[in-house]
């Protein structure tokens, strides 16, 4: 009776069309404002990710989130470096710099000052050139997005196309000479400012106004210790906090959320993605059964088990339920897939988005064929002679 | 007691109800009716005198209010609800006026339910299905679907549909008047001639005075009750 079930779905081709759309529209409103969500986040914490070898950052106490860096006293280094667990420990800088360029405009940039010796908190991907470069005279890499987009060099002739940034070429930063020896990637940071990584001695010339530049102390704990251990100890020891790379992530996390409604306004469209899609879904599908509701009474006449109903409906409800769910995220996907080199916002998906949606999905159809249930088994098989 | 277990359809005493209050309608005022295996019996009377409602419940899917409804030895009451169900499915067969096949399901695929309800696997049931559509005259449009038939195919896609599983029990309501006269007759061939046989009975509500003659008795009907049941010959 399961294929007669899916013969019933299938045979009438608009109506099948009709729920299946239903149900991938609301899957990509459900999947869409999340996957947007998500890509912000990520951004946000992009650059605790991109260094991905510290276990703890060390800052101080006042900051709240990842762009929020106070500068702390150099001497402070040494005083990690002494406390019992503690690998090594290095410095680095995070701030802006103004770099001018060719023709007398100047862009914001991101600086970043890794320590000299061993260059940690540098670019896991080089795309020409290599990290070591760094050591040679007035030398910084640019990330790619950077190097294609608002550090490209402007084209001669007006409105004509500009040529990305290449190693070799040289850059003006508070009217210091600095070379490119390198392109790396990145990934895009929340306000998808071009980065530029340079030594932590250089990073002081280049910024020269700045006093104080040690803006994160980063720590690798012992192997033999915790690295939540290792910050509470720094943390009591030292005066400044400490956190490990999740901590210091989703501390930056919850500054965004509480400190904007962005939640709140996304929820707000899921919501309604959820309840629009609920309807509609629930309405078509049940829409179905009604229009099937006759041939119902007449298995049922004819033998057919509450159970095997049950069953029947359900299945078809899954069916279009996994269907539609697969075009929409399909298509969301691909959506996602096609702008992730854009430097707008773009879409991320994740499998617990995937999973969340698909159980609302799930849930959405459930419902629908709860009702269906309902009217079917309440059928009175006498009314197959009517 | 004994006497019911030979016999078809024995009903003793059925009355039968709808709607509460002012809107209360007796249907069914006390129908004694008997049906012999290999007896095709027509019930006839005026509009609204409870014909369908007394077929529904020796067909076992509306319950009486009151009296006796056995079915070869077996009174439906005894049942569960489920045990009802399964025993229709097993032992009756059904042909509606309105065909009642399933529009996006082939012929074959239409016969092919009853089967498939008592659990018998698909390409046994399709086969057959087809060899039942060739006992009505459909060899060739199997797979038709139900509106690429004529009106008198496509009730004896229904009739295929009826007796593919054998059923002791055939139930049709007015099973010729959405077909023309020329066409209702060959319907009713081939239901006398497929349908009865020695232990299976039928049932047929009509008005169709014209097709009186294919039964064996006649049960008049009026107003809840059998007023006379003749011998046809
Ligand atoms: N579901 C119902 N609810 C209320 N009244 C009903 C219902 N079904 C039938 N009736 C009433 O019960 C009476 C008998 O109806 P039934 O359908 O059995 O008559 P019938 O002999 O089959 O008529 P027809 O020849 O028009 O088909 C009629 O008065 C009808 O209006
Ligand atoms: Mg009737």
């Amino acid at each position: 009776m399961f294929r007669i079930a899916l013969k019933m779905l299938f045979g009438d081709r608009g109506k099948y069309l009709g729920i299946i759309t239903g149900i991938a529209l609301s899957s990509i409103l459900m999947i869409q404002q999340p996957g947007i969500l998500i890509s912000i986040f990520t951004t946000m914490y992009s650059f605790i990710t991109d260094i991905g070898l510290p276990d703890v950052w060390v800052m101080d106490p006042k900051v709240q989130f990842i762009d929020d860096s106070k500068p702390l006293l150099d001497t402070q280094l040494y005083r990690v470096r002494g406390v019992k667990g503690v690998e090594w420990a290095v410095p680095l800088y995070k701030g802006s710099q103004r770099v001018r360029m060719d023709n007398g405009e100047t862009v914001g940039c991101n600086m970043l000052g890794l320590d000299d010796a061993s260059l940690i908190g540098g670019p896991a991907i080089m795309i020409q050139g290599k990290l070591a470069d760094l050591h040679q005279p007035d030398a910084v890499i640019v990330d790619e997005a950077g190097a294609k987009g608002r550090l490209a060099k402007p084209s001669s002739t007006p409105g004509g196309k500009s040529t990305p940034l290449q190693v070799g070429d040289s850059l003006e930063i508070n009217d210091k000479r600095a070379v490119v020896v390198g392109i790396a990637r990145a990934t895009k940071t929340f306000q998808s400012q071009p980065i530029i990584y340079t030594t932590y001695t250089r990073a002081k010339n280049f910024a020269l106004s700045e006093r104080k530049l040690l803006s994160y102390i980063l720590v690798k704990a012992k192997a033999n210790e915790s690295p939540q251990a290792v910050a509470r100890r720094i943390t009591k020891e030292t005066g400044m906090a400490a956190r490990t790379a999740d901590e210091f992530k989703s501390m930056s996390l919850w500054y965004i959320i509480e400190n904007t409604s962005i939640i709140t306004n996304f929820g707000f469209v899921v919501l309604v993605g959820f309840i629009v899609g609920a309807a509609v879904t629930g309405q078509i599908f049940y829409n179905f059964t009604l229009d099937n509701l006759r041939y119902f009474g007449v298995f049922k006449a004819m033998g057919a088990t509450d159970r095997m109903l049950r069953w029947m409906i359900l299945l078809q409800a899954l069916l279009v339920g996994g269907v539609g769910f697969g075009i929409g995220a399909g298509l969301v996907a691909t959506f996602a897939a096609a702008t992730r080199d854009s430097s707008d916002l773009t879409l991320k998906l994740n499998w617990q988005l995937l999973t969340g949606s698909g159980l609302a999905v799930l849930l959405i159809v459930l419902l629908a064929a709860l009702i269906s249930v309902r009217k079917v088994l309440k059928l009175e098989p006498a009314e197959v002679f009517k | 007691m004994s006497e019911n277990e030979t016999m078809a359809v024995y009903c003793g005493g059925i009355t039968k109800s709808y709607g509460i209050g002012e809107a209360r309608v007796q249907a069914l005022r006390g129908i004694d009716l008997e049906v012999h295996p290999g007896e095709l019996l027509m019930l006839v009377g005026p509009s609204g005198c409870g014909k369908t409602t007394l077929i529904s419940v020796i067909a076992g899917i509306l319950d009486q209010d009151d009296g006796e409804c056995v079915l070869f030895g077996q009174d439906l009451k005894q049942l569960s609800h489920n045990q009802r169900v399964v025993y229709r499915g097993r032992n009756i067969g059904f042909v509606f006026q309105a065909f009642n096949l399933i529009p996006t399901l082939s012929a074959a695929e239409n016969v092919a339910i009853p089967l498939l309800i008592n659990g018998m696997p698909m390409d046994k049931a399709i086969s057959r299905a087809f060899e039942c559509l060739r006992n009505v005259g459909l060899e060739g449009r199997e797979n038709a679907l139900p509106s690429q038939l004529s009106g008198g195919q496509q009730q004896r896609v229904a009739i295929a549909r009826a007796l593919v599983h054998n059923p002791r029990l055939v139930v049709c309501d007015e099973p010729t008047s959405a077909l023309d006269h020329e066409t209702g007759r060959r319907v009713m061939d081939v239901i006398k001639n497929l349908a009865v046989n020695s232990d299976r009975a039928l049932v047929i509500v009509t008005h169709d005075a014209r097709i009186f003659d294919f039964a064996d008795r006649i049960a008049h009907m009026d107003d809840g009750r059998i007023e006379k049941v003749e011998r046809n010959n």
